[in-house]
């Protein structure tokens, strides 16, 4: 009996029971439609925070002081430390302790609130160079201008805020040229970013900058800095110049153990990994999620089979009588539940494929998100892949079983 | 040589029960054997072993002169799906599947040709008269005509025996004269017959009544032609 012929005889067996091989492959239809929806989402998700990512420079560095932090908590540690001074930015600039630098600025970091005739907003505020976060992060002003290295050289009590922080404290009306009130210092608004979103490092549209000078004397009365922003002549070089930094930084202050750093590096690509690392992590804890989902579906479609196996002693006994050998038996049987599972797949993989549509369409209609629709090819594939697997994993039982019947016991069986 | 030779075959099941309890006879090919007997006399478990779909406990069946023993499982198979065929009291059809379909199913284990099968299926289904009902269910055939497919099943790979267990058992009388013939028709065309049978006016269209009681043959005779012709004659 040939392949071909196996399959059409299994095929012909699920048909007959139409109602319960649609009930016996339900779980698996679940299972695959989260197979393909988790994925389509995860690559998605990763797509979205990638792009945005990519908005920051991939040759832009970023320094901080303290510690790297590994949870939210820590952020304090780098408001408090005061271990990047001006000292660190004067030997970062010497062309031979990092050659591939071509640009580099400090930034302090104020907490407290803004606010306008009333209207409080707690954005971030950064005391630095507004040219560097023009060029360096390619921005421009939407409305009115950016700030002069005249301005900042003067102690200039300007600032330049971003779209939400505007939308909060204006609303629609102007706010250009208007005086806004920090930590009840008066700054004149000169100029409102275009929007831009969040990126690696911020979220620009959360921002108000003032010049760093003003910030260190007005604002913080401290003269260290909170972030130092350095730019290389190429994105290929990062690697290179962070090591270049972290050395410079460690001979500066004295620290001989990595281990004991007061600073650390942060750049696109690590943030980026970062990322790629939660989302794998993410997507593992799914898949275990619906691997455990398709193993049930697995023993109830075992359960049916079985039943099945029961309800079809006679015809096994005749098939047998008429020369079925137990290879023949086994194999209708293991195929019936790979047709069972493996249509179940497929409903799922459609399913799947419709319900990510769907959701792409609503993020892209109403959210406003960039969220492009495309088919997971790869989780179809696996998805058509494991669901055949589970058939034939959760098959096997049930077809020995068939097979093992001796036919005169078939042929009695009422 | 005898087709089918049997020698001191009991069966015991596992329960202890004592079906057959040394059974001894020969059957030629073209014989038409009728074998009766009180219910619980042996004569299914007979049929089973004989048909290799059981295995006796003690004594030696050769059929075609090799022995049970000798095959493996799937060379049964085999031997039951090109040299046997099978025609049961319960029809044993498959149920949702068209009179064709099910007469097709020993060619589906035979390593014939797929095309050849409807072919072979159609010529066995004519045989039996039932041309007309090819692609009917068997839900929708009568009991007599669910019985013709049954045997055009069992003829379809040209067997050399026909084991029937009581084909007529579930069957009105007219219906089961019509199969009565049908088996006829094919022992004069040269197939060997093992029939088994409650009724006497059934086993005389056999050449030869084998009795059994208690799983022991008490009996075993010629039918004469002449008994034969004066019931039932040949149409
Ligand atoms: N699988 C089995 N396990 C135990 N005992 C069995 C089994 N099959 C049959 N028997 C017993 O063996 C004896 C012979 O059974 P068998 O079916 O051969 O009788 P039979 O002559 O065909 O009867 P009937 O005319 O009622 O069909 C009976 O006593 C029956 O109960
Ligand atoms: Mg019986």
């Amino acid at each position: 009996m040939s392949v071909k012929q196996t399959f059409k005889t299994s095929l012909i067996g699920v048909k007959t029971n139409k109602s319960r091989s649609a009930l016996t492959i339900l779980g698996i239809v679940i299972g695959i439609t989260s197979i393909i929806l988790m994925m389509s989402i995860g690559q998605g998700a990763e797509n979205l925070i990638l792009d945005e990512v990519a908005g920051f420079g991939a040759e832009t560095i970023v320094v901080r002081p303290g510690q790297e932090p590994t949870g939210p908590t820590d952020i304090g540690e780098t408001l408090f430390s005061d271990s990047l001074k001006e000292r660190d930015i004067e030997m970062l600039k010497r062309k031979e302790n990092v050659p591939d630098l071509i640009d580099v600025t400090s930034a302090v970091i104020v907490t407290g609130s803004v606010s306008f005739e009333g209207e409080t907003y707690r954005p971030t505020i950064f005391g630095g160079s507004v040219r560097f976060f023009a060029e360096v992060l390619n921005l421009e002003p939407g409305e009115g201008r950016f700030y002069t290295e005249n301005e900042i050289r003067t102690r200039a009590n300007v600032a330049v805020i971003g779209t939400k922080v505007r939308e909060e404290l204006f609303g629609n009306d102007e706010a250009v040229g208007k005086l806004i009130k920090i930590k009840d210092k008066k700054f004149r608004v000169v100029g409102v970013f275009a929007k831009k979103g969040q990126t690696a490092f911020y979220n620009f549209d959360e921002l108000v900058i003032v010049p760093q000078t003003t910030a260190q004397v007005y604002l913080t009365g401290t003269n260290h800095y909170h972030e130092v922003l350095i730019k290389v002549s190429d994105p290929s070089v990062v690697k290179r110049a962070v090591h270049d930094i972290e050395a410079t930084l460690r001979e500066s202050h004295g620290i001989t153990d990595p281990e004991k750093d007061d600073f650390f590096v942060v750049t696109q690509e690590g943030v980026v990994q970062q990322i790629s690392t939660i989302i794998g992590a993410l997507t593992i804890f799914l898949s275990s999620i619906v691997a455990i989902a398709l193993v049930v579906a697995g023993v109830g479609v075992m359960n049916i089979m079985l039943v099945s196996v029961t309800e079809r002693t006679r015809e096994i006994g005749l098939r047998k009588a008429v020369g079925a050998t137990n290879k023949n038996i086994l194999a209708q049987f293991l195929f019936e539940a790979m047709i069972l599972t493996g249509t179940g797949g497929i409903i799922g993989i459609i399913l799947g494929g419709l319900l990510s549509f769907i959701f792409s369409i609503i993020l892209t209609q109403y959210a406003g998100l960039s969220w492009p629709f495309s088919f997971p090819i790869g989780a179809a594939v696996l998805g058509l892949f494991v669901s055949t697997l589970v058939g034939l994993i959760f098959g096997i039982y049930p077809a020995r079983k068939a097979a093992k019947k001796s036919p005169i016991e078939a042929l009695r069986y009422e | 040589m005898a087709l089918i030779e049997v020698r001191d075959i009991e069966k015991t099941y596992p329960d202890g029960t004592r079906a057959l309890r040394g059974v001894s006879f020969d059957i030629k090919a073209g014989e038409f054997v009728a074998i009766m007997g009180p219910s619980g006399s042996g004569k299914s478990t007979l049929l089973h072993i004989l048909g290799f779909l059981d295995r006796p406990t003690k004594g030696d069946y050769r059929f075609s002169d090799k022995t049970i023993s000798e095959h493996s499982e799937d060379e049964l198979a085999h031997v039951r799906n090109k040299k046997m065929g099978f025609v049961f009291q319960m029809f044993n059809l498959l149920t949702r599947t068209s009179a064709l379909e099910n007469v097709k199913l020993p060619l589906l284990y035979s390593g014939v040709k797929e095309s050849l099968w409807e072919k072979s299926a159609k010529e066995a289904i004519n045989s039996v008269g039932l041309s007309h009902r090819t692609y009917f269910e068997p839900n929708k055939l009568s009991g007599g005509e669910r019985q013709r497919v049954a045997i055009a099943r069992a003829l379809v790979n040209h067997p050399q025996v026909i084991f029937a267990d009581e084909p007529t058992g579930n069957l009105d009388s007219k219906s089961g004269e019509v199969i009565m013939d049908i088996l006829h028709k094919l022992h004069r065309q040269g197939h060997t017959i093992l029939m088994i049978t409650h009724e006497t006016y059934t086993a005389e269209h056999a050449n030869r009544i084998i009795n059994l009681y208690d799983g022991a043959i008490i009996n075993d005779h010629k039918v004469t032609s002449q008994h034969k012709a004066h019931k039932h004659p040949i149409k």
